[in-house]
């Protein structure tokens, strides 16, 4: 699938919804819980179960990112599936908090 | 994608933490998304374009920019210092929209054609319809996708143009948001107080970030020294956001109790800083994390940020590069791009000034009733002058309106004023070019006595003159009681030059 920032990203085997916040310019395959995720406004409602070697899960509001593919995805809805891009799981991003400004 | 997003994550993620109010009778997070539910689904009964908010900020505001985006309209919060006329030809942009107006202010929208209510009201009757199951079968989904629709619009202040309203879409607040701040990283002791009023950029992103991050989000009605602090101290308030003029305000009133215990971190923005007010909180409060925020409301707020550990860094070094980053508006964003052209559009030099032009997700740059003024390449034009330093701070010269023209010379106002401002007995200072057959325009400044100080015009330009070029040092030097401000602390840099032309005005 090709990304752009902004768009919402579902699973079909959980409830996993995550918002595209760095794009590749690449084409990526993603997958939550080993099945391929689709676009939020083409969403089907979930059905099947994740994989069972792919049941890492996602926190709500966190980042998961793999740097080599230049891809940072952010959680809105957390699941139980494990979001991998072209067959890697994506690693859990650290805060990097800004000082508040407004 | 909308920013109901960012409640819906709020609510889904610490949906009993009270987020806005006082601890006592505050609006939890998922009460706040069951209001305004409840509120969009009367908006939409009522067939409205737009919510139009022209009130004081407080709890009602919040709501009714979720309202609004959950209903798939434009929020307008409009200035409720506009005169009847000015009012009455914004209103004019936005008919058929659904208003919520302090009592005071009603009738301009009644006179519109606007249905109108209190904030208060608005609460009730959202909370009534709430009650009643209307907006229940409203989920995430309902409120409708669309990233390039506004959310929000605002109106410039035109200080130097006619006001302009600019829209905010969905894709720039939430990238704002998602940019600069981390999901719930709060703790559950924090609270936010925001001064500005509501029609200013700061005041709708202050709301955001804040749930986002999970902060109570408290609001002063009308700001007074005396008042700020009371309620710093009576909310055990962390994190506060002031214009210059309050902060001004608030370390030169006398004889009030200026400890701030509770108090951790201190923003100020929306115009420029003058050295002596920071310099003096700086030692007032030793405690306080300081951050210097510069960005426009076409950029939906922030664009680069001077940090506390800038501001310590600044006051403590004998490096005069490091001290002088005090002045800057210190980094831009990680996402935010920011560039300086000069006035052929070529990028210059660290160091070299000139247009101050940005890029990101965040950035709008777009005029109602006009496409998007960005370039080819994506950078807004953000008509301020300035520079970057080797290391990448941003120090903003001010707007390129502003600039004087004399001769064949181009100077900005901001390095006289900084040069006045450093007087000891100086309070405030505007610099502007005035009409002059000679050269086209010249210098002229105007200048504010602190209290008690013995100053005459001679004297400082004699002050400025060994600090500056000649060309850059005032004709005249006008001593005035007070500046002319937009609420917000601009100078109206049109009226100083009013004042200065205008026959009979004494010179002191």
């Amino acid at each position: 699938m090709k990304l752009r920032p902004g768009q919402q990203i579902a699973s079909t085997v959980d409830g996993t919804r995550l918002i595209v916040v760095r794009a590749p310019a690449e084409e990526v395959a993603l997958t939550c819980g080993g099945v391929e995720m689709v676009d939020a406004k083409q969403a089907p409602a979930p059905s099947g179960v994740p994989a069972d070697d792919a049941r890492e899960g996602t926190q709500l509001g966190k980042r998961y990112a793999a740097e080599a593919l230049g891809i940072e995805l952010l959680c809105t809805k957390p699941g139980e599936g494990t979001v991998a891009a072209n067959g890697t799981p994506l690693v859990l991003q650290g805060a990097k908090p800004l000082p508040a400004s407004d | 994608m909308n920013v109901t997003m960012l409640l819906d994550m709020a609510a889904d993620g610490f949906g009993d933490r009270t987020v806005i109010g006082s601890r006592k009778d505050g609006l939890t997070a998922a009460r706040l998304r069951e209001l305004s539910a409840a509120a969009a689904a009367q908006v939409r009964a009522a067939g409205a374009e737009a919510v139009v908010y022209l009130a004081v900020n407080g709890p009602a505001f919040p709501l009714a920019m979720f309202t609004a985006a959950r209903a798939g309209v434009p929020l307008v919060p409009v200035n409720y210092r506009l005169g009847a006329e000015q009012l009455a030809t914004l209103l004019a942009n936005h008919p058929n929209a659904y208003g919520i107006a302090d009592e005071a202010q009603s009738e301009a929208l009644t006179r519109a054609g606007l249905s109108v209510r209190t904030p208060e009201d608005f609460i009730l009757e959202a909370a009534q319809a709430a009650e009643k199951g209307i907006g229940d079968q409203d989920d995430a989904d309902d409120a409708p996708d669309a990233p390039n629709a506004p959310a929000v619009i605002i109106y410039t202040s035109g200080t130097t143009s006619a006001p302009k309203g600019v829209l905010l879409h969905h894709r720039n607040l939430v990238s704002y948001v998602l940019g600069t701040v981390e999901f719930a990283a709060a703790g559950d002791d924090e609270a936010s107080l925001m001064s500005v009023p509501p029609y200013h950029i700061a005041a709708v992103s202050n709301v955001l970030t804040n749930l986002y991050a999970g902060r109570r989000f408290l609001t002063l009605r009308n700001f007074s020294p005396e008042g700020w602090l009371d309620l710093v101290r009576a909310e055990s308030v962390t994190n506060a956001m002031v214009v210059p003029t309050m902060l001004a305000r608030i370390v030169d009133a006398d004889g009030v109790d200026r400890s701030v215990p509770s108090l951790r971190a201190l923003a100020y923005g929306g115009a420029k800083m003058t050295p002596r007010v920071i310099e003096r909180a700086l030692k007032e409060w030793p405690h306080i994390d300081f951050v210097n925020a510069y960005g426009l409301t076409e950029t939906s707020s922030t664009i680069a940020i001077l940090g506390p550990e800038d501001h310590r860094a600044a006051i403590t070094s004998d490096d005069p590069l490091v001290r002088a980053r005090l002045a800057s508006a210190g980094r831009p964003v990680p996402s935010v791009e920011v560039e300086i052209r000069d006035e052929a559009g070529r990028p210059v030099p660290a160091g070299e000034a000139g247009r101050i032009y940005v890029r990101g997700e965040q950035v709008s740059g777009e005029y109602a009733g006009s496409g998007p003024a960005v370039d080819e390449r994506g950078f807004f034009d953000t008509r301020d002058w300035g520079r970057l330093d080797e290391d990448g701070y941003l120090f903003v010269e001010g707007r390129i309106d502003d600039t004087i023209i004399r001769g064949a010379e181009n100077i900005a106002p901001a390095e006289i004023e900084d040069v006045l401002l450093r007087h000891p007995g100086v309070a405030d200072a505007a610099v502007v070019g005035v009409p002059d057959e000679e050269w086209g325009q010249r210098v002229e400044a105007v200048v504010v006595p602190l209290p008690g100080a013995d100053l005459d015009s001679e004297t400082l330009r004699a002050y400025a003159r060994e600090r500056l070029r000649g060309s850059r040092t005032p004709d005249r030097i006008a001593l005035w009681t007070e500046l002319p401000r937009t609420p917000t602390g601009k100078i109206v840099k049109r009226d100083v030059v009013a004042g200065l032309t205008a026959a009979g005005r004494q010179t002191a």
